[in-house]
Order: structure tokens, then C-alpha cells, then sequence
């Protein structure tokens, strides 16, 4: 087995040959996985914002939900991948520290969470699984020869999405 | 409004300088909760771009105690507290007077106890920070996360996003000599509010 390559904060990856792709310590953030099964060609982003107008910062278009899935898939498509046959699955966008109080407005993370959901339905791209919300932080791992998602929380519990 | 800001070294070490009179007064609150002696030292601080903040730690899936709280007034910010797992054990074995090693889970209590302690560290911090810059500044209820670290900090990021491309980062090591105990401070000030330090402090210009 390949040696796992980690898709750090607000970057993304795109592989054709079969890899491990593992965003380390999702927490608000949203990992992102595309699989093409036909040509086993992949992607995996790990997303900080939902858009361009969150960040003061905008030159960095791979940490953001619309633009990351967008150039994620220019790239699996420029490489072989049949757009309209790229699945999704996702994971992430928690909520760390609550408050005793009532609730605040809509959290980071669902805001992320949201974001990822929306450019993907606009792309016409199912999810088929994934694994939002929650206290929890998440590593997410992605098994690009069988397009399998492994998530471990803090207690080393896993789970295959 | 400046969001990115180039600091003299003069004004480096005044911020330094606030830092380590706010940490001592902290470390001797936390030396009387503990009956022990606890030191602190500030050995880094400096403007680290948002995105970049959890490289400060090499493996961002180490489990840690967050204690996070809001400072408001004068100046605007966000305060992070981190222990590391083995760390935030002791201390609250510390505090709940047990022996040192026998937690290995944090019950509520245990979780209220860390709680207490940041809000005693930053109280004493941001008392100091009165005391030098006149500057009224207040601190919410804190919160607790006990996950991996890179988990426990990407909301900071991305809640500091929207407003700076860069953070004033202090962060501090506190020692408790037999036990090992280890903790950092992470100050995340709004823009604006660095300037609004150095002002007050008389060292702008």
C-alpha cells in the first residue's frame, strides 16, 4: 500500500494513479472526495471556506467550497475522467467548542458544510455517503483504487463510508 | 484599514515584553490554584499568515485539551489554550488533588476544572495588559474541546479569515517543573487591535 499523501488545510490533490489521499484533523474544515470509477481517477480538497467573500484573502482559490470542486474536476477531466460520471463523499464541518447558551447563528462549519453541498448539486455530482457535523474532529481517508472513505475520530473508532 | 502589519523590532519586543508581564502574572495564579510553582515563557511571537496557524504543530492529529474564549472591549480578539492529552490529565489531577497519572478519561468535573484554569490564566493576562495600556478589555465564558489539534483550530481560521490574512500569535510554554506540563496560549487579536496595544503602550511610531 501507498504511502498516504496528505491533503493539507486549504489545498487540494488530484491523482490517476491509485493512492491514499487523507485530510488529517477535519474539524469545521470539510474534506471532499471525488472518485471517477471508471478511470480510477481521483480528487480530495480540504476546504476552509464556503466562498470567496468570507476571506479577506483571495488568492488562493483552493480554499474555497465552489472554486476548489470546480478546478478539482478541470483537472480530473484534463487527465481522463468522464465528468458525469464523478461521485462524491464528504466529510467534516463540525462544531468544536459549544456554549452552555443558546445557540449561535449558523456555525462555520454547516455554513461549509452547505457551501460543498450546493456547488455539488449544482455540478450534478451525487454524494453518495457522508459524515458532517457533530462535536468531532475527523480524519478523513480516501482509498482511491476502490473509492473507499475511512473516517477515524480522536478515540481511534473508525468508520467506512 | 491595515490587515497586514510590519512591526519594528522595537515594537516586537514591546508586545514580547506585555507578554511576559501578562504570562508572569498568570503563571503565579496558576502557581497559587496548584500550591506549586509554575513557570512561563513567551518563545514565540510573530504575524503568521491564517492558513498556516496549525503548521505550528507538527502532527495536527495529537489529541489536546482546547480552552477557547473571546476577549472583547478595547481590543478584539480570541484566545486559544492548548494542552496536549498527557498534559491536561496531570492538570486536572493537579487540581482535583488526585495523584498525578491516575486520569486517564476527563469527567465533567475534570472538564470544568481546565475551564477555570483558562479563565484564570487569560483574567491574569488580560489584568497585566490593563495595568500597562489602560485598555478595558473582557473575557467570555470559555469552552472546552478535547479532539486532534488540527481539528480544535480550524474554526479560529476560519472565523479570522473574513477579517485579517495575518494573526498576531503569542504563544507560551507553561512548565510545572515535576510534572511536565506543557500548554500554549495562542492570542488571535482583530485587526486593528495589535495597533490599538502598541499605541497604548506608546511605542507606534
Amino acid at each position: 500500500m501507498e504511502e498516504p499523501i496528505t491533503v493539507r488545510i486549504a489545498t487540494l490533490k488530484v491523482v490517476s494513479d491509485p493512492a491514499v489521499l487523507v485530510c488529517r484533523g477535519l474539524g469545521s474544515c470539510v474534506g471532499v472526495a471525488l472518485w471517477e470509477k471508471g478511470s480510477g481517477i481521483a480528487g480530495m480538497a480540504h476546504i476552509l471556506l464556503p466562498s470567496e467573500e468570507f476571506s479577506l484573502k483571495k488568492d488562493n482559490p483552493e480554499k474555497f467550497a465552489d472554486k476548489a470542486i470546480e478546478l478539482m474536476i478541470d483537472q480530473m477531466v484534463k487527465i481522463g475522467a468522464i465528468k458525469s460520471k464523478i461521485t462524491a463523499k464528504i466529510a467534516g464541518g463540525a462544531r468544536m467548542f459549544i456554549s452552555a447558551g443558546p445557540s449561535e447563528r449558523v456555525h462555520v462549519g454547516e455554513r461549509n458544510v452547505q457551501a460543498v453541498k450546493h456547488k455539488l448539486e449544482d455540478l450534478n455530482i451525487p454524494i453518495l455517503a457522508e459524515d458532517v457535523g457533530g462535536t468531532r474532529g475527523r480524519t478523513m481517508e480516501f482509498e482511491t483504487a476502490s473509492g473507499k472513505v475511512k473516517i477515524f475520530l480522536a478515540d481511534q473508532t473508525m468508520k467506512i463510508l | 484599514m491595515a490587515n497586514k502589519i510590519a512591526l519594528s523590532k522595537f515594537q516586537l519586543d514591546a508586545l514580547v515584553e506585555v507578554g511576559n508581564i501578562g504570562m508572569g502574572h498568570a503563571a503565579n495564579s496558576l502557581s497559587k490554584m496548584l500550591s506549586r510553582k509554575v513557570q512561563m515563557t513567551v518563545p514565540y511571537i510573530n504575524f503568521l499568515p491564517v492558513e498556516r496557524l496549525t503548521d505550528m504543530f507538527g502532527n495536527v492529529e495529537a489529541l489536546v485539551a482546547g480552552v477557547y474564549l473571546e476577549i472583547s472591549g478595547d481590543a478584539r480578539g480570541k484566545v486559544l489554550l492548548l494542552f496536549p492529552r498527557d498534559s491536561a490529565l496531570a492538570l486536572a489531577d493537579l487540581i482535583m488533588s488526585r495523584e498525578v497519572g491516575s486520569t486517564t478519561i476527563l469527567s465533567q468535573i475534570d472538564q470544568s476544572a481546565l475551564m477555570e484554569v483558562g479563565n484564570i490564566l487569560i483574567g491574569s493576562y488580560l489584568t497585566a495588559l490593563n495595568d500597562f495600556t489602560g485598555l478595558k478589555l473582557r473575557q467570555s465564558v470559555p469552552k472546552l474541546a478535547f479532539d486532534m489539534i488540527g481539528a480544535v483550530m480550524d474554526f479560529l481560521i476560519i472565523e479570522i479569515s473574513s477579517v485579517a490574512e495575518e494573526a498576531l500569535v503569542i504563544e507560551t510554554q507553561l512548565q510545572e517543573p515535576s510534572n511536565k506540563i506543557k500548554g500554549y496560549v495562542i492570542f488571535l487579536f482583530d485587526p486593528g487591535s495589535p495597533e490599538l496595544i502598541l499605541k497604548a503602550l506608546g511605542v507606534d511610531k
